[in-house]
């Protein structure tokens, strides 16, 4: 057994991660830098069974070695957000050890247990308060253990930088490397039951006071990034096994074409090229890269297109919508009764929001390899966020047993590019699957550009009309949210099944459809209030590249720019300024405590209608604010824009963040998150629109379908936040997203009078708007 | 057919056999296994795979490998853990990035940028840098460590 780059690290008692691979012959781990993604290169990896991961015991978590180095076993992974740092933090901070000791090790199903992935900004606020009970479990088994040893009350026993000693005696003390190292705790932990995001521990220790938090609340460096940028970290898009073949896919003309025959001489020339037909799936593979990818443009396939294409096209997408039959509706909140209080208003108000279909477009196209065989299982390398979900889904794939610990399929995921929800990540892993099984050998899967942008499952294009009845006295009396588009699950957010996958659905696995929408996330207390919605079918039925699915903060974005838009309409509309109109009607004092720090950061200038002030270059200036809850998280933006009157182009020169995170873990990596969701919010109000006709999707690569540029990046953000440790953490990876559109809109108007109710507002669409206004 | 290609990387002489239209790109990732320039659109558009030839800031993922004749520099050439070059420090402790499939092109057009002109204003490096993608949306980050490596390059 090689386990080479193991030696050089701190991870502490080896054993159980070398037992944990054992059985499979000769393993080659790549730690590249500790604190990294736990990332094998070998295929031959260990089947399963050696290492129990048992939740309800603490060797699961939490590992001491001889000097005292820490390593605790986190069962989700980090996209670069800095949340392995933060659960370092975490668990340093209630175990008593200095940060530098702690490793937080992440990313293979058969060494961690199932957390639930990257999952709903759940990494701190779920997986990491469950490791920080498991380190306070450990705390206080160690000091049990020192009780004994030192012939001592555990309450005369204090603890620093992971040396127990007798208080006020600094001379008898006992280290925890001295106590555990290298041995297992071999205890129970108590444990809700629950696998993934809600999986629960609880220590019988008592936690922490916030109040003598050293280690939590300051800003420890990202522990992955050096590795990143110097750059040694071994990413998906690296994975290498001896004997493996490069694989490319073949995506139809035309969306939902079928094969009806496969013409292989055409690439008779390029050595070595096997083709893998099976009903709609085909793909090329070959000892060389470059042979793969030659192979997949020069191969000729006779397409059956004539039951294919879209009912409709992206220009005419919500006539579509508005018009089509609603599959599934639910009102899930009603209070009072709208309908008689819209009927009794002289003067209703009634707007209706358009947001496209959008794609994750990672920085790459999804990559995966997979080392597999029907019999036995294998080994797949992902960098999807529910790479444990790509493990069961495999097995499905062969044939084998998906359920319980022992599923024969290894899932080892490694960084790639950001995901943001359910993206192609998991779509390539999964052809990786398909193709090895057929033929016998490891297969990496590139995607290339534009299966990244036109084949990922989109974000969900809708129609969102708002209704209000604000009475004679100016108060609003009612208003009706309803929500109509595609379902934020046609395919999963998770890849636990074929039928949820690309390949799986070309293969013929079908799926019962699901319909899963989401509602507005606000305080406001008005009297009567009605949200509902309208799920409407996919444009096709399977194997669509406009299957829709999670994309960060699923439909957040999209119904939060109606509902925050609609609400700074209402404020107009009553003669008030949109902020004092806000914190008229807020009820939760959180949310009125971010909308106040933001308007003070912002200085906040009260208007009743747009003010179409224009500064010394010419452009037209404004600014906007808008807020949204997430969870148990509260954001308020305000966007300072300038648009340009003769090309319409929209560019938010200053972002002002109020923002409650409940307990904040690490300021400086938090204030990151927070501009990341802006840019990409940024881009996502201003450019991005999944463009297609009657045939198939049209953006396929950053010319047609273009993000933001560094060109747009504002020239400053300013974030205040507020700490609540009594609340402890709550999610932060994605919650502004959703905030930011709105607030760009709402500047827009202040800045124009002119008020954008179709997203993206693109420079073109600014600019007709402009030129018929005049 | 497959032809040998001479390469020099990093200041280190490479012999590789390929098809002359092959990007360099895969000459890089494949047979060198370097862990700086990523596969990001194959297309020039998001410089992602950017190294530097001859001075000058190239896509590999275009650029044949038969049309390689200079010295080309990579990310995985620049700086080590223990010395790293002031771009690569002021990104780490920008934390520019976050899942830094995209960094390699920030760093390396700047760096090629900031040899060039010392001495730069705020929009010049915003323009030195249009074209490159980040989806994560760290632009603030990134301009925050070019600056500081700027100031540092520049003494």
């Amino acid at each position: 057994m090689l386990i080479e780059s193991l030696n050089n690290l701190k991870i502490a008692r080896r054993d159980l991660l070398i037992n944990a691979m054992k059985g499979g012959g000769a393993l080659v781990l790549g730690f590249n830098l500790p604190g990294s993604a736990l990332f094998a290169a070998d295929s031959s990896a260990a089947l399963p069974g050696a290492r129990k991961l048992d939740p309800a015991r603490l060797d699961t978590w939490i590992a001491i070695n001889k000097k005292g180095d820490v390593t605790a076993y986190w069962g989700k992974m980090d996209m670069g957000q800095g949340v392995d740092t933060a659960i370092s933090q975490m668990v340093a901070e209630e175990l008593d050890v200095k940060i530098e000791k702690v490793t937080v090790l992440f990313g293979d199903t058969y060494v961690m247990t199932d957390q639930g992935g990257a999952s709903g900004s759940s990494g701190v606020s779920n997986s990491g308060v469950a490791l920080r009970e498991a380190a306070a479990e450990a705390r206080q088994v160690l000091l049990e253990k020192a009780s004994t040893l030192m012939n001592l009350p555990v309450d005369k026993l204090t603890v620093i930088d992971g040396v127990i000693q007798e208080q006020g005696n600094s001379t008898h003390t006992l280290s925890y490397g001295d106590i555990i190292g290298d041995k297992l705790f071999n205890v129970p932990l108590e444990w809700n039951g629950e696998i993934g995001n809600e999986l629960e521990l609880k220590s019988r220790a008592k936690l922490k006071d916030p109040a003598n938090y050293k280690v939590v609340g300051t800003s420890v460096g990202r522990k992955d990034i050096t590795g990143k940028i110097i750059p040694k970290t071994r990413f998906t898009v690296h994975s290498r096994v001896p004997g493996m073949l490069h694989g490319r896919m073949i995506r139809p003309p035309s969306a939902g074409a079928t094969i009806v025959s496969v013409d292989k001489d055409s690439i008779a020339h390029i050595p070595g090229v096997q083709v893998v037909v099976e009903k709609d799936f085909i793909g090329v593979v070959a000892p060389k890269e470059w042979d793969a990818i030659r192979a997949s443009r020069a191969l000729k396939v006779n397409w059956d297109e004539t039951k294919s294409g879209f009912p409709t096209t992206s220009e005419k997408l919500h006539d579509y919508i508005r018009k089509a039959t609603a599959d599934k509706s639910e009102v899930p909140e009603n209070i009072g009764d709208v309908d008689a209080a819209l009927a009794s208003n002289k003067k209703p108000m009634e707007v209706e929001y358009e947001w496209p279909f959008q794609s994750h477009a990672r920085m790459a196209a999804s990559v995966g390899l997979a080392d597999v065989k029907v019999e036995s299982g294998g080994t797949v390398w992902t960098d999807s966020q529910k790479f444990y979900d790509t493990a069961i889904c495999t097995a499905k794939m062969l044939g084998l047993k998906a359920e319980g610990e022992q599923i024969p399929v290894r899932s080892i995921w490694g960084p790639g590019p950001g995901s943001y929800g359910r993206s192609d990540s998991a779509d390539g892993v999964l052809d990786a699957v398909v193709l090895s099984k057929a033929v016998g050998a490891p297969v990496r899967v590139q995607w290339m550009r534009n299966e990244g942008i036109a084949w990922d499952p989109k974000g969900p294009a809708s129609v969102i009309n708002m209704r209000a009845a604000i009475g004679e006295d100016g108060k609003v009396s009612a208003w009706h949210f309803h929500l109509k588009g595609f379902s934020r699950q046609d395919v999963s957010s998770r890849e636990h099944s074929p039928s949820e996958t690309l390949a799986g659905q070309l293969l013929g696995h079908t799926r019962k459809r699901n319909w899963t929408m989401s509602e507005p996330a606000n305080s406001y207390g008005f009297a009567n209030k009605r949200y509902s919605w309208d799920a409407i079918k996919p444009l096709r039925d399977m194997g669509s590249p406009l299957r829709t699915s999670h994309f960060r903060d699923p439909y957040g974005a999209e119904i939060h720019f109606a509902v925050e838009s609609f609400v700074d309409e209402m404020a107009y509309s009553t003669g008030m300024d949109p902020v004092a109109f806000r914190l008229q009607y807020l009820t939760e004092q959180r949310d009125i405590d971010v909308i106040k720090a933001v308007a003070d950061l912002a200085q906040w200038q009260p208007r009743t209608a747009a003010r179409k002030q224009k500064n010394a270059n010419g452009m037209l200036v404004g600014t906007g604010i808008s807020y949204a809850q997430r969870n148990a998280s509260v954001n308020a933006v305000i966007a300072e824009v300038e648009v340009n009157p003769q090309t319409g182009r929209v560019w938010v020169k200053r972002f002002f963040v109020g923002s409650d995170y409940g307990l904040i873990i690490n300021p400086f990596t938090l204030d990151r998150t927070i501009e990341g969701n802006l840019i990409q919010g940024t881009s996502r109000t201003l450019f991005e629109e999944v463009k297609f006709d009657e045939k198939t999707v049209h953006s396929v690569d950053w010319a047609t379908y273009p993000i933001v540029e560094v060109a747009d990046a504002p020239e400053e953000v300013k974030i205040v936040k507020i700490n609540r440790p009594e609340l402890g953490p709550k999610g932060a990876g994605e919650p502004v997203t959703r905030v930011v559109p709105a607030a760009i809109a709402n500047a827009v108007f202040d800045a124009t009078g002119i008020r954008f109710r179709k997203a993206p507002l693109t420079a073109a669409r600014v600019k007709a708007a402009l030129d018929a206004a005049v | 057919m497959a032809n040998q290609f001479n390469i020099n990387v990093d200041g280190v002489d490479y012999q590789i056999e390929a098809e002359p239209d092959m990007p360099l790109l895969y000459a890089l990732t494949n047979d060198l296994e370097h862990k700086g320039p990523k596969f990001g659109c194959g297309l020039a558009q998001c410089g992602a795979c950017t190294v530097i030839h001859e001075g000058v800031a190239i896509r590999s993922c275009v650029t044949p490998v038969s049309a390689v004749t200079g010295k080309v520099r990579t990310l995985d050439g620049i700086g080590t853990t223990e010395n790293p070059h002031p771009l690569q420090k002021a990104f780490i402790q920008s934390e520019a990035g976050q899942c830094q499939y995209c960094i390699n092109g920030w760093i390396m057009t700047s760096l090629a940028f900031l040899e060039q002109n010392p001495k730069r204003t705020d929009a010049e490096i915003r323009d030195a840098l249009a074209g490159l993608k980040c989806r994560c949306g760290t632009h603030m980050a990134i301009l925050r460590a070019v600056r500081s490596a700027a100031d540092e390059m520049a003494g």
